[in-house]
């Protein structure tokens, strides 16, 4: 089985794995960051979200090969200790219900708003749309998001 | 229903305090022994559970930090937060001095099971309180005793105890003392205008380890030597397994093993995507056990038990014939739902490492401690062999009420004697489902001299028919002649319960046919239903469990919150009212046309749950509840074809996402009732109040869920229908 090093969370790090493995299952059974949460595994509910180069992409559809030489960044290492303006915002809030899908919310705002720092109510809703949250806690993702952009400012 | 009710329950039978062994007061009490109301509004029978002994705990240690062991599973429905905001308030501490943790705390003197069961709010009120307030007794005669006073000259603010003389105790100075003493045979619970944590707004007690992506959940756990389990199942239902040949997949990396049990095989695998891919290579023939059943053939055979005279009467008051044959008029319509999958966002999955000397289990149940007792007895074992414990739940719906997952996972480790995580894929998670099952209502009514004479609805549905109170729910006792009657056909396809069982579809059809049939009388659809409601005003039926006086404060308020009848032009609304889990909710939903489209751009949604616990937990559930019954009702599209589930992925299944939700304003009716039900009631009447909405928008009523399969509806317009 290959072997392929990765940077993740800032740090660099080697791993076995085979080279058709989802980049999320290498994340939660491998290196033990279980933030990052299976969901659908066909890339249509954003559970998986993470960064790869700042750019919000569903790990349960990119494989090993695909991010070799790239930085990873999971919920895990969005801060050292859940400072970052989303993840304040999604806690003056109070977001989540069973909480299972805020990982992937959380990872495609962060990403969202560093794009477009200033976005309009129709800008947040197409930018999460491709997020579900089965308990529907759609009206405080919305709120939060908006809350976080005034904090990033 | 008042609070102030006194307690109905042994004192002794549910309480019990002792020392810690590293120091401090430990209170046990058992939640459900001690206030399971007489009647339960449930498809499961919690007595037949068989909860032992004490399954939730207070402990106060010495340096006066207070832990409260959570006693119910958190399904995202806000209990872990609420219910210990019930015993910090009688207890009398600052909620910042607590610490939440949930289940099972294990020391040598109380291992036990935490219990589940809906309705935790409810049922558990009166216990939470009056162990908070035990405690806090308890910890006064202490001070009263080491001070040589009354315990009467005692006063308590957030832990700290202050008799005439002015001098103090803190909680953590008297809990070796107070773990001593006898528990009292009665205590005070304060007056709800006293509260100072209930009815406030508290942040979910999870919040900083779900933002921050810590493992909480099933799915995260991990302990050593564990493999990860992909399970092949039959992939219709009515079929079992002939043969498998498994060499392929035993020889792919990673692979540790492949085992059969029963009609299942599971391929067992270092990590999950190994177990998964082997799946994929298992060469498995299946063959026809039973019939191969298909949605055609469930909607002709429902259509036919409609049609037929073979149902069960559950409620007859008056003769409903009579009225129909002596009616002015009669409106008579039939309402159709589909099957649905749960769709938890986590998808089933379970710990098991059953070893000679124990069953360990960990993951996410709704039935912790039934599902251990089916697992004991499966495997011929000691009820005490089973260690149990409960991760926090990416959702529950109702599909974790069924444990099949977790025996599974008892299963094949027993058989493979390695510690197991069984993990569902979604495929696997929508193929293998228990499902809501489908439905029809026939509901007909009769009108004379401009009054509602009659009311019969009939159901026909998959494998069991409604259930416990929902017969006596509005509009029983409004109407004289009424008769509900139910059929059912039994299928091979596993059903059970879906967030808010049979009323989740129940009144979809019943408020859109009292839209239509207000319609039919001409007359006002807010002033009919507050007179219809005026009828039951005083009723000696004591199967009638609606008040009638708070189903029309939520009415009168939906009216002025929502501005019924004042919408600016090109705003559409409907109107509905429903009780159901105990609460009375009235929605309203505003429709707008977008495009040639109908389009829900607002919900307003008033709620009489009683007492309000934390503010900003029940906002999230009544605004989840909104948008999730729209999306259910709008989308939720689910059968099968020869056995085979119709979707297994959310390619080909559509749940709601941000861009069709809504703004959803949810309205609480302040007033000191009990708390009742607030996880499922704002789900029922939200497809209704949208159905109604867009008749008012495009003239056209909608029969059949989900909305979106209706080409005669959304033919009104030009546009393509949306996909």
């Amino acid at each position: 089985m290959p072997t392929y090093q990765l940077q993740v969370n800032g740090k660099a790090t080697t791993v076995e794995a085979s080279e058709d493995s989802p980049v999320l299952w290498v994340l939660r059974d491998h290196l033990n960051l279980v933030g990052t949460k299976y969901g659908c595994g066909i890339a249509q509910c954003g559970s998986c979200t993470i960064h790869l180069d700042g750019e919000a992409v569903r790990s349960c559809s990119i494989t090993m090969t695909q991010v070799v030489g790239k930085s990873i960044t999971t919920i895990e290492g969005l801060s050292e200790d859940g400072s970052h303006p989303v993840q304040q915002a999604w806690k003056e809030v109070d977001v989540p219900q069973c909480g299972y899908c805020q990982a992937g919310q959380i990872m495609t705002a962060s990403a969202f708003l560093e794009k477009n720092p200033n976005p309009t109510e129709e800008d947040i809703k197409t930018a999460m749309n491709a997020n579900i949250c089965r308990c529907a806690a759609y009206n405080r993702i919305h709120k939060a998001v908006t809350l976080a952009a005034e904090k990033m400012v | 229903m008042s609070t102030r009710t006194s307690i109905p329950f042994s004192r002794r039978a549910f309480l019990k305090s002792s020392s810690l062994a590293s120091g401090g007061l430990l209170i046990g009490f058992n939640l459900f022994t001690a206030c399971k109301p007489k009647a339960v509004e449930s498809p499961m029978d919690l007595s037949s559970l068989d909860y032992q002994d004490f399954n939730a705990f207070i402990k106060i240690a010495k340096n006066g930090a207070v832990t409260i062991f959570s006693p119910n599973p958190e399904i995202g429905q806000g209990v872990k937060t609420s219910m210990p905001m019930i015993i910090a308030e009688e207890l009398d501490v600052a909620w910042d001095m607590v610490h939440v943790e949930q289940g099972i705390l294990d020391t040598q003197n109380y291992t036990r099971q935490v219990a589940g069961g809906s309705q935790s709010i409810r049922f558990g009120w009166d216990a939470l309180r009056t162990t908070g307030a035990t405690a806090k007794q308890m910890l006064i005669n202490a001070a009263a005793a080491r001070w040589g006073v009354e315990a009467s000259e005692c006063t308590v603010s957030e832990g700290v105890i202050t008799n005439a003389k002015g001098d103090t105790l803190g909680y953590g100075d008297l809990v070796e003392e107070a773990a001593k003493l006898e528990t009292p045979e009665e205590v005070t619970l304060k007056e709800p205008k006293d509260y100072k944590i209930i009815g406030t707004g508290k942040v979910n007690v999870d919040i900083d380890e779900i933002v921050t992506g810590k493992p909480l959940f099933g799915l995260d756990y991990k302990t050593e030597g564990m493999v990860y389990a992909s399970v092949m199942r039959p992939p219709a239902f009515g079929q079992k397994l002939e043969s498998f040949d498994a060499t392929e997949a035993k020889a792919m990396p990673n692979v540790v093993d492949v085992i059969q049990v029963g009609d299942k095989i599971a391929v067992l695998a270092k990590d999950t995507w190994s177990a998964m891919k082997a799946k994929k290579a298992l060469k498995a023939e299946w063959k026809a056990d039973t019939k191969l059943e298909s949605s055609e053939d469930h909607d002709r055979i429902l259509k036919g038990l409609l049609n037929g005279n073979k149902f069960e009467t559950l409620r007859a008051d008056g003769n409903v014939q009579k009225a129909f044959a002596e009616a002015d008029n009669v409106l008579e319509r039939t309402y159709e739902s589909p099957f649905l999958p749960h769709n938890c966002m986590e998808p089933m999955n379970f710990f098991a490492h059953v070893t000679d000397e124990k069953i360990h289990l960990v993951g996410p149940i709704q039935t912790p401690e039934g599902t251990a007792g089916r697992i004991a007895e499966m495997l011929e074992r000691d009820a005490n062999d089973v260690h149990l414990e409960m991760t926090r739940q990416g959702g529950g719906f109702g599909r974790r009420l069924y444990g099949d997952f977790a025996i599974e996972a008892a299963e094949i480790s027993n058989k493979a004697r390695l510690p197991v995580k069984v993990v569902f894929s979604r495929e696997d998670d929508m193929a293998d489902g228990i499902y809501r099952p489908a439905i029809k209502y026939r509901i007909k009514a009769s009108v004379k001299d401009g009054q509602i004479t009659g009311y019969h609805l009939k159901e026909a549905a998959i494998n069991s028919n409604m259930y416990g109170l929902i017969p006596n729910f509005f509009p029983a006792g409004a109407i004289e002649n009424y008769q509900v009657d139910v059929a059912k056909y039994d299928s091979n396809i596993t059903t059970g319960a879906w967030r808010a069982p049979y009323t989740n579809f129940l009144a979809y059809a019943e408020q859109s046919f009292f839209d239509e049939l207000f319609e039919m009388m001409e007359v006002d659809k807010i002033q009919m239903r507050l007179d219809l409601l005026e009828k039951v005003k005083g009723t000696t039926d004591e199967r009638i469990q609606y008040s009638p006086e708070r189903m029309q404060e939520v009415i009168k308020t939906a009216v002025e919150k929502s501005g019924w009848g004042k919408q600016a032009d090109g705003v559409y609304q409907g109107f509905v009212a429903y009780y159901c889990h105990n609460s009375h909710v009235a929605e309203v939903a505003d429709v707008q046309i977008e495009g040639g489209m109908p389009v829900v751009k607002k919900v307003t949604c008033v709620v009489d749950c009683g007492i309000v616990v934390n503010t900003l937990g029940a906002l999230n559930q009544a605004e989840g509840g909104v948008i999730d019954g729209i999306g259910h009702a709008m989308y939720g599209q689910f059968g099968f074809d020869s056995g085979m589930p119709t979707a297994t992925n959310y390619d080909k299944y559509r749940l709601i996402r941000m861009q069709e939700a809504p703004k959803v304003t949810a309205h609480f009716i302040q007033n000191e009732y009990s708390p009742t039900g607030l996880g499922e009631p704002t789900l029922p009447p939200a497809g209704g109040a949208v159905a109604n909405a867009f008749k008012a928008a495009t003239g056209k009523r909608i029969y059949k869920q989900p909305f979106m399969e209706n080409p005669e509806f959304w033919r009104l317009s030009d546009q393509p229908i949306l996909g």
